[in-house]
Order: structure tokens, then sequence, then C-alpha cells
């Protein structure tokens, strides 16, 4: 029987597959989508795979550049972004978190002086990149929530 | 200059975290600032600062650590200005810390701040090109606290190696244990950790000791604990860090230091404490040879007098 596909494939664009399940709106979210892009965008959440529930995004007519894609490793570290040029993979990059996060997640504590209303923006050590472990560059306290703590 | 002076150059660097330096760097400061002993009690002067200007902005209140940096400032022949209290500065108005330190720099050569909010020394290092030195971030680090915790157990025990170190009281909130641990670890200090069950070390601090190949031990009983130690070190449980002013009167006036205790301790033992202590050492301990208090205060000067000179280029 052939299998159905859940989203239809797209001729040109970008998807990202392997999306810790629930999260796919979170990662738009970091992604800043759809601000700034009139492409079509289209989610799977909670779709079945072999290594269990996962989301899935694809977003039509736009190349992701990957680095870009990098820091949704925070909240999704399996995640695949497949660049797709006419219904073929051209490019497939898995997600790696850079070595620094500024200006993504707000510290955990309420004391940092990142929370206060200074003109520096929020910025994390990467610690260790799977599991995902950031470290505040200012009070070196480690958030353990770091999905909750996405601004 | 001795040959060690002219190996490491340390002018310009912030002093933030003692996490920033290396066991060689600590070293360095370290023994720098026991030549510093003599031009601390004014026994001999080099005005090695002359000309230099201190900025010092304290936004917490403070004794020791403010006085001895303006006294190792003034033994040297350099300025300070500044403010003890920020009442009377623009922040009541909303200015930003960070136009603050814009400027401090502006009109000095090294800025020293104490802040309640952690992380608050590594931001004033950000808008400052003149050296920044951490004087105390909320509950973050007391970097230059630690030095001269460090130089006080190494003049009193000959070493920091293997010697069984004691730390209690308020280890969740007390900023000057937890860079103290860090330190002690490089050492490789024996350390235990004894505190009520709600003052706990963070458990990021007992990593970075595992991590440095030290097993610190926990503990809530300080009697044990007293019995091997070479080292005890005191912190005072901190009302203005509790958020929850119920869970401070559940936890004060938990540890005692007095005469019966140390009683059961080896008789070289010593007892420090950053100071300022309220009731967790006994005044009777003061007249005994374990009370190293006071003369740790007195560390103070020589350690920052070091580190002024090391960051602004003064040589002896």
């Amino acid at each position: 029987m052939k299998k159905e596909l859940k989203i239809p494939l797209i001729k040109d664009g970008s998807v990202i597959d392997h999306i810790t399940a629930g999260n796919a709106v979170k990662v738009l979210h970091i992604l800043g989508i759809p601000k700034g892009t009139s492409s079509v965008v289209s989610v799977a959440m909670n779709v079945n795979s072999k290594m269990g529930k996962k989301d899935i995004v694809k977003v039509e007519n736009r190349e992701l550049d990957p680095q870009e894609v990098d820091k949704i490793a925070l909240i999704a570290p399996k995640a695949t972004i497949n660049i797709i040029r006419d219904y073929k993979v051209a490019k497939k990059h898995k997600v790696e978190l850079p070595d620094e996060i500024i200006g993504l997640v707000s510290c955990s504590n309420p004391t940092c002086v990142s929370n206060a209303k200074e003109p520096v923006k929020s910025r994390f050590k990467v610690v260790c990149k799977d599991p995902p472990k950031i470290k505040c560059y200012y009070c070196e306290r480690e958030p353990e929530d770091i999905a909750d703590r996405i601004i | 200059m001795s040959s060690f002076l002219i190996k490491m150059n340390f002018k310009g660097r912030d002093i933030i975290s003692i996490r920033d330096f290396s066991k060689k760097e600590i070293d360095y400061i370290i023994n720098y600032a026991n030549k510093m002993i003599p031009y601390a009690r004014g026994e001999k002067y080099e005005a090695i600062l002359r000309g230099k200007v201190l900025s010092s902005l304290f936004f917490e209140p403070s004794t020791r650590t403010r006085l001895s940096f303006e006294t190792a400032m003034n033994r040297l022949g350099g300025r300070v200005i500044g403010f003890a209290d920020p009442s009377g500065t623009s922040q009541k108005k909303g200015e930003s810390l960070a136009d603050t330190i814009r400027m401090a720099d502006s009109y000095s050569d090294a800025i020293v701040i104490r802040h309640h909010q952690e992380g608050a020394a590594r931001l004033a290092a950000e808008f400052a090109d003149a050296p920044v030195i951490n004087a105390g971030d909320g509950a973050g680090h007391h970097p230059t606290q630690c030095l001269l915790d460090l130089f006080t157990i190494r003049a009193e025990k000959k070493g920091i190696k293997n010697k069984n170190i004691v730390l209690v009281g308020d280890l969740k909130y007390g900023r000057t244990v937890h860079s103290l641990a860090h330190a002690l670890a490089l050492y490789g200090a024996e350390l235990t950790f004894v505190s009520p069950v709600t003052l706990k070390m963070p458990t990021e601090v007992i990593n970075d000791c595992k991590e440095l190949g030290v097993e610190p031990l926990q503990t809530a009983s300080l009697d044990k604990a007293v019995k091997e130690a070479d080292v005890l070190y005191v912190t005072r449980i901190q009302k203005e860090r509790f958020p929850d002013p119920e869970e401070y009167n559940r936890v004060v006036g938990s540890y005692k230091i007095n005469i019966e205790l140390l009683k059961e301790a080896k008789k070289d033992i010593i007892v420090m404490h950053p100071l300022p202590r309220v009731t967790e050492i006994d005044p009777e301990v003061d007249k005994t040879p374990h009370a190293i208090y006071f003369k740790q205060a007195f560390n103070g000067v020589p350690v920052r007098m070091a580190l002024l000179a090391l960051i602004l280029g003064g040589q002896l």
C-alpha cells in the first residue's frame, strides 16, 4: 500500500525534519517564520516515524541558511534540514548547536544582570551540544528549562 | 625585580571570576601580594601608581572590601573616586549600569564594582576599556576575597594541597564560598561542606570540584567535620540574599563556633571568616590562636595592592 504523505512534497524550499515532537511551533518562533516571508509554510506535528513521534516543517520557495537553523538544536537536537530543488534533496544538514547563543533564551536567574534593563542581549555559552546544556555568560547559571526560556 | 614578575603580564586584565585564572596565575598574584606586606603595613612606601585613578563603585554596602581597595590604592600613591552608596548617583534617576560604567571608564584607569546583580561586573567589563575588578556581584563571584583567603591559608598552613578544609554556613547564597571551593579544588585541598539542607552548595559548584578531581563531603553535622579540619571557614547566613524571610528564620543560628566546639578540633586548626560576622562565631574565640579572621581581613590590603599594581602596570 502506498504510504500517504501528511503534507505534500514541495518543489523548492526547505524541510526541517526530525523536530522533537511538539516543538514545531517553537522552532518557527526561533526562526522568525512566518515573519518576513510570504512563503507557504506547512507544519506536521506528532508524525509517526521509526524513531517515534516527530514534527516536520516545510517552507516553500525559501532556502534556509543551515547555520541560521543550527540554533534550533537548543530544542530539537536531532533535527535535519533538507534543501529541496525541483522535488529533490539538493543539500542535507544535521543541526548542530553553535558555541554561543545570543538573544534567544532568557536567563533563568531573576537577579542576573542580563534580565535587568541594560543594553545587552542574553548570552549563553554552549557547554554540551546533545543534550543541550547552556551557561549564562553573565551569571554562569545553567537553565534547565531551556524550551520554556525561549524569548 | 624577581624573575617570576617578568613572566606574566596582567596589565589591563579584568578580574571577574577566579575561574578566569589558572593555578599558576593565582600563585603569581599571591607571591606578589607577599612582597606587598611591608608596603601594606606602611613600613615601606613606593608610589608606583602615582597619577593613576581608581573608580570605586559600591552599589551595595561594604566595609572591608571597599576600605581595603582604597587603602591599597593610597598606599601605592594612586587616587580613588567613587561612591559607597548609589543613592546619590544617577542610578536613582534610572541610569543604566552600562552608562554609569562608561562614565567611570572615562574618568579613571581602573574600576572596582560591587553590585547586587549577578553578572554585573562581567557586563561592566564589556562597556569599559579600563580593567574591571569584581568586588562581589550578588550571589555570584568575589574573586579578590577568594585570593586573600588562599593567601591566608597558604601563609598560615604552609600550603593548601591535601589540607582538610571545612566550609560551613550559607553555602547556597554565599558568594565567597563558591569561588573559594573552586580555587581550593584547583589546589587539591580536601573539602567538606557543612550547611543546613536548604542552604547546600549548588550542584554546579560540586560538579566543578569533581571535574578538578576533588570529591567534596557534604554534611549537616559540624561536630563531626570539625575534628579532622585544618581550616574551618565560617560564613554568615546572609539575610539580604533570602527571597523568603521565613526560610531565613528557619536556618539562622544553625551553627555556632565557640570554645567548646574547638576543644574537639585539632590544636592548630585555624578559623576564618570573610566578615562581617553576626552570631556565628562567639567573640570568646577572638582571643584564641585559632582566630585568623582579622588577620585575614588585613590580608585584603596586600592582595588588592598586588592586583592593582599588576593590572595598572605598576612595578615594585
